[in-house]
C-alpha cells in the first residue's frame, strides 16, 4: 500500500503532528487500523471510530471519518448508540487497558456478552499513559507503576480471556512489533459480524518502560519480537508459559445483536397488525 | 359528586389492578374525572398495598383520598390502618376470611375469599369478585362499565373467569 | 379517551414526538417508561435496548442522538446521579437527548417507592462545570405528555440535552386523558453547506440551525473536550471562553420561549409558588381557601424548571406580599424565589421530605 492512500484516511491539515511521545506503539496500531480498514474496501464515509479518554483514544482525532472521543470508559456504550442507529456503518472502538478494562469493564464484558456488531482495538501498554504512568488493570503483578512504586501486588487480567468467556465471537492478539499481522487480525475482526476484540500489546518507553527499566522503544519492540509465540505453533502447553500468545484466540459463530433485534421488530410488527 | 375509594389488602392481592379496573370504568365509560393512585412496599407480594380512587364531576387537584366514602380491605392490617380514614357514613366493605371488624361502623363483611375459592379453587380473583360486590353495594360504578374495564386488562385466555368473577361479586353484594 | 400513567403518557409523548431510541436500565419508579418504550418501539421500527447500567444508557443515548436518532432514557434518583458525567458530555458536545428523571426521595438509594422533589438542584447542578441546562416538571398525565413532546422540540432546537423532571405520584398517578392524534415539532433544516464549508460548531449553528450526525459523510469529531468550532481540543483561553459563551447563549437568547410558568389571580397579596405534583396541593389549598374566605390567592407554577427566568418571575410576582413556595425538599427552589421577590415581601417555604405527596391542609395551615 502506497503511502498517500493512508493520508486518504489521516486529518493532516491541522491535526497533524500528533500528541504521541516518541516512540510510542499507538502509532503502529492507528497504522494497522487504517491499512486494515482501507484494505477492508470501506471508504471514510463508512466508519465511524470510536474512543474513551487517554492516549490511544486521542486517535480517532487523527482520522478522517466520523468520529466519537467519548467520555472516559464509555467508547463501548457510546458506540452501541451509533451502531444501532447507523448498523450500515462499520463502528471501530478504539481505546487503552485502563479505558476498557478499568472504569469501562462492565461496558466491555456486556458489549461481549450482547454481542452488537462491532470491533474493539484495545491498546494494552499495561499503564495509564496519558496521567503519568499509573498501574492498571493489566499491569502485571510486581511490576512498577507511578501508583505501585513498591511494585504492583494485584493480579493482572487477560482481556483476551475475558472476552471469550463474556461471549465475544472473534477474539485475537498481536502487538506493535507484528504490525502485519496485526493488520491482518484487525481485518478479520471487522469482517466478523459480532464482538470482534483485537488486543494490541503495546510499549509505552515513556513510562512504563522506564519504570520498569525496559529499555527504549527498540528494546521493547525487540521483547515482543522474543517473547511471543503464535497460538497456531503451540503444540504442548508448556511452550507458552511466560509467553505473550499471538494470533486468532477464538473464533464461533453466535447471533448479532441488531440481526437478533430486526427478528424482535418484524414479530411486534406482525402483532401489531393482528390487534 | 365527589368520591374518595380506597382499596386495600396485602401485595399479591391484586388490588392495584382493581384500582386501576375500577378508575378506567368510571373515567373513560362512564366519562366521570377520576385519578388512581398506588401506594407499595418493596415486596412483589405479602407486602402491604393499597390503591386510591377519587370519581369527581369535577377535576381533581390532590390525587391522595383523604376522607374516603368507601373503604375495602382484605387484610386485618389494612383494616386496621385505615378504618380510622372513614369519613363519617362512610362505607367499609371487608373480607370475613381475613378482616376482623373492630370498628363501631360495621359495614358490609362479605365471604370474598371463601367464595372466590370454591367457584375458581384459588383466591387469585378475589380482586375482581371484590370489584363485583363493591358496585352492587355502593352504586359508584356499573357492572357492565367494570366489564369493560376488566376485558381491556386482563388475558384474553382468563377473560371468562374474571366475567365470572365480577358476577360472583355482585351476587355476594346483593347478599346472595 | 384512555386512563394513563404519566409514566405512560411520557412513554407515549416520546413516541408521538419521534424518539426511535431508548436505552434505560430498570429503576423504580421511572421503569414502566422503559416498559412501554420496549413494548411500542420495534412496532415502529425503532430500537430499545435494556443497557448494563444508567452510565451505558446515557451514552448509548448520546450516541443515537448524534447519529440523528431522537434518543430518550429514563431513570430515578441514583440512576439520575450516574448519568451526570453524560449529561454534562451531552451538553459540552451539544447532541441533543431526553433524560426523564421520575423523582425519589433521596440522598442515595432513598426512597424508591416514595415521592420527592429533591433533585432540582441535581437537575441544575449535578454535571460539574459550568453549563446550561433545561428541565421541564409536568404536574399531570396530559402535562407528562405534553411536555416530553415539548422537550424532544427544545432539544433539537437548541442542540442539548433536555431533562424532564417528574416525580414518583406524576409517574405513577393516571388520569383519564385524550391524547392528541398527531403532534408537530420543529425538525432542524437539511444542511445545505458541503463537508468542506461545514463546521460542526460554527457560530451560525448554535440553536435553530441545521447540522451534521454521524453517518452523513460529514466526517464530524465528537469530543467532551473543550473544542473549536471543527470540533478539535483547544487550550487557547479565547476559544475556550468562546465555547462556554457560546454554551450559555443557547439559554440567554432564547430564554423567552424557553420560559415556560402558568399562573392565576397575580394581583393577589399572597401568591403561592410551586411545581410538579406539590402544585397540585397547592392549587387544591388556593381553591378550599377561597371557598372558605371568598378572598383570592395567587398561584404560580414553574413548568420550567431551568432556566430559571429571573426578570420574568420578578415581574410576575412584584405585587406579592407574601409569597408560599411548595416543594418536596428543604427548600431548593425556594432559594430562587427568595432572588425575586421584593425586598420587603414575606417568604414562606411549605416542605415536606417524608416521602409522602404534601397536603392541601398543611398548605391552608400558613395561608
Amino acid at each position: 500500500m502506497k503511502i498517500p492512500e493512508i493520508f486518504e484516511f489521516i486529518r493532516v491539515d491541522e491535526r497533524l503532528p500528533h500528541i504521541l511521545c516518541p516512540g510510542c506503539g499507538i502509532g503502529s496500531a492507528m497504522n494497522a487500523m487504517v491499512r486494515a480498514i482501507i484494505e477492508s474496501g470501506l471508504k471514510n464515509d463508512d466508519v465511524c471510530v470510536v474512543s474513551g479518554i487517554g492516549c490511544s483514544s486521542r486517535i480517532p482525532g487523527y482520522i478522517d471519518a466520523d468520529t466519537f472521543h467519548t467520555l472516559h470508559g464509555r467508547a463501548i456504550p457510546s458506540a452501541t448508540g451509533v451502531k444501532l442507529a447507523h448498523p450500515e456503518l462499520e463502528v471501530i472502538v478504539i481505546a487503552g487497558d485502563g479505558d476498557l478494562l478499568a472504569i469501562g469493564g462492565n461496558h466491555f464484558i456486556h458489549a461481549a456478552r450482547r454481542n452488537l456488531d462491532m470491533t474493539v482495538i484495545l491498546i494494552n501498554n499495561f499503564n495509564y499513559g496519558m496521567t503519568g504512568g499509573q498501574a492498571s488493570p493489566t499491569t502485571p503483578q510486581g511490576k512498577y507503576a507511578k501508583t505501585a512504586p513498591y511494585g504492583w501486588t494485584e493480579r493482572n487480567f487477560d482481556a483476551c480471556a475475558i472476552a471469550q468467556a463474556s461471549g465475544a465471537v472473534f477474539v485475537a492478539r498481536s502487538t506493535t512489533y507484528h504490525v502485519t499481522h496485526l493488520r491482518t487480525l484487525i481485518k478479520q475482526a471487522i469482517k466478523k459480524k459480532g464482538f470482534a476484540l483485537v488486543e494490541v500489546i503495546s510499549q509505552c518507553p515513556t513510562l512504563y518502560g522506564r519504570l520498569n527499566r525496559m529499555g527504549d522503544a527498540v528494546k521493547m519492540l525487540e521483547y515482543f519480537r522474543d517473547n511471543t509465540i503464535s497460538i497456531s505453533q503451540i503444540k504442548d502447553p508448556k511452550e507458552a508459559e511466560g509467553k505473550i500468545v499471538i494470533g486468532v484466540l477464538h473464533d464461533v459463530e453466535a447471533p448479532e445483536y441488531y440481526e437478533t433485534y430486526k427478528e424482535i421488530i418484524r414479530r411486534a410488527q406482525a402483532q401489531k397488525h393482528h390487534v | 359528586m365527589y368520591k374518595e375509594i380506597r382499596l386495600a389488602g396485602t401485595g399479591g392481592q391484586g388490588l392495584i389492578l382493581a384500582g386501576v379496573i375500577l378508575a378506567e370504568a368510571v373515567g373513560v365509560y362512564e366519562g366521570k374525572k377520576v385519578i388512581q393512585t398506588q401506594s407499595y412496599g418493596p415486596e412483589a407480594r405479602g407486602g402491604a398495598s393499597r390503591t386510591d380512587v377519587i370519581i369527581s364531576d369535577t377535576d381533581i387537584l390532590y390525587p391522595k383520598a383523604r376522607h374516603l366514602d368507601i373503604l375495602a380491605c382484605l387484610s386485618q392490617k389494612s383494616y386496621d390502618s385505615y378504618i380510622n380514614d372513614l369519613k363519617e357514613g362512610g362505607i367499609v366493605i371487608y373480607d370475613t376470611f381475613y378482616v376482623q371488624a373492630t370498628a363501631a361502623n360495621k359495614g358490609y363483611g362479605l365471604p370474598l375469599a371463601i367464595r372466590t375459592r370454591e367457584r375458581f379453587g384459588r383466591e387469585i380473583f378475589m380482586n375482581i369478585v371484590l370489584l363485583g360486590a363493591l358496585a352492587e353495594i355502593t352504586g359508584i360504578v356499573k357492572i357492565e362499565s367494570l366489564k369493560k374495564a376488566v376485558a381491556n386488562h386482563v388475558p384474553k385466555v382468563t377473560l371468562e373467569h374474571n366475567l365470572k368473577a365480577l358476577e360472583l361479586g355482585s351476587e355476594i353484594g346483593r347478599g346472595k | 379517551m384512555q386512563l394513563l400513567s404519566g409514566n405512560e403518557a411520557t412513554a407515549l409523548g416520546a413516541l408521538k414526538a419521534g424518539v426511535r431510541f431508548f436505552a434505560g436500565y430498570p429503576i423504580t419508579p421511572s421503569t414502566e417508561i422503559a416498559e412501554v418504550m420496549a413494548e411500542e418501539l420495534p412496532k415502529v421500527g425503532g430500537i430499545f435496548i435494556q443497557m448494563e447500567d444508567e452510565i451505558a444508557s446515557i451514552c448509548a443515548v448520546i450516541g443515537a442522538g448524534a447519529s440523528g436518532m431522537r434518543a430518550m432514557t429514563a431513570t430515578s434518583g441514583p440512576g439520575f446521579s450516574l448519568m451526570q458525567e453524560g449529561i454534562g458530555y451531552a451538553v459540552m458536545a451539544e447532541v441533543p437527548c431526553i433524560i426523564v428523571n421520575v423523582q425519589r426521595g433521596g440522598p442515595a438509594t432513598g426512597l424508591p417507592t416514595k415521592v420527592s422533589q429533591a433533585d432540582v438542584m441535581a437537575a441544575r447542578w449535578g454535571t460539574h462545570g459550568d453549563h446550561p441546562i433545561v428541565a421541564l416538571a409536568p404536574y399531570s398525565v396530559l402535562e407528562s405528555f405534553e411536555l416530553t413532546v415539548k422537550a424532544v422540540e427544545f432539544s433539537l432546537r437548541l442542540r442539548m440535552p433536555v431533562i424532564i423532571l417528574s416525580d414518583e405520584i406524576i409517574g405513577h398517578m393516571r388520569e383519564v386523558v385524550k391524547l392528541p392524534e398527531e403532534v408537530t415539532i420543529y425538525s432542524p433544516p437539511p444542511l445545505t453547506k458541503s463537508r468542506d464549508e461545514y463546521y460542526h460548531y460554527d457560530d451560525d449553528t448554535n440553536f435553530d440551525a441545521p447540522y451534521a450526525h454521524f453517518g452523513q459523510g460529514y466526517r464530524i469529531h465528537l469530543t467532551g473536550l473543550t473544542h473549536r468550532k471543527d470540533g478539535f481540543p483547544t487550550n487557547d483561553p479565547k476559544i475556550i471562553k468562546w465555547k462556554l459563551d457560546r454554551l450559555l447563549e443557547k439559554i440567554t437568547k432564547n430564554r423567552e420561549w424557553l420560559h415556560l410558568v402558568d399562573y392565576q389571580d397575580l394581583d393577589s397579596d399572597t401568591v403561592i409558588v410551586s411545581y410538579g405534583s406539590s402544585a397540585r396541593s397547592a392549587l387544591e389549598a388556593k381553591f378550599e381557601y377561597e371557598q372558605r374566605h371568598n378572598k383570592k390567592i395567587g398561584f404560580l407554577r414553574l413548568i420550567t424548571i431551568w432556566p430559571f427566568h429571573y426578570q420574568k418571575l420578578q415581574s410576575l410576582l412584584k405585587n406579592a406580599k407574601r409569597v408560599i413556595v411548595v416543594e418536596m425538599n428543604q427548600g431548593q427552589m425556594t432559594r430562587e424565589i427568595s432572588r425575586v421577590i421584593k425586598h420587603n415581601a414575606e417568604l414562606i417555604n411549605v416542605n415536606r421530605y417524608d416521602g409522602e405527596l404534601i397536603t392541601p391542609e398543611e398548605i391552608l395551615a400558613v395561608l
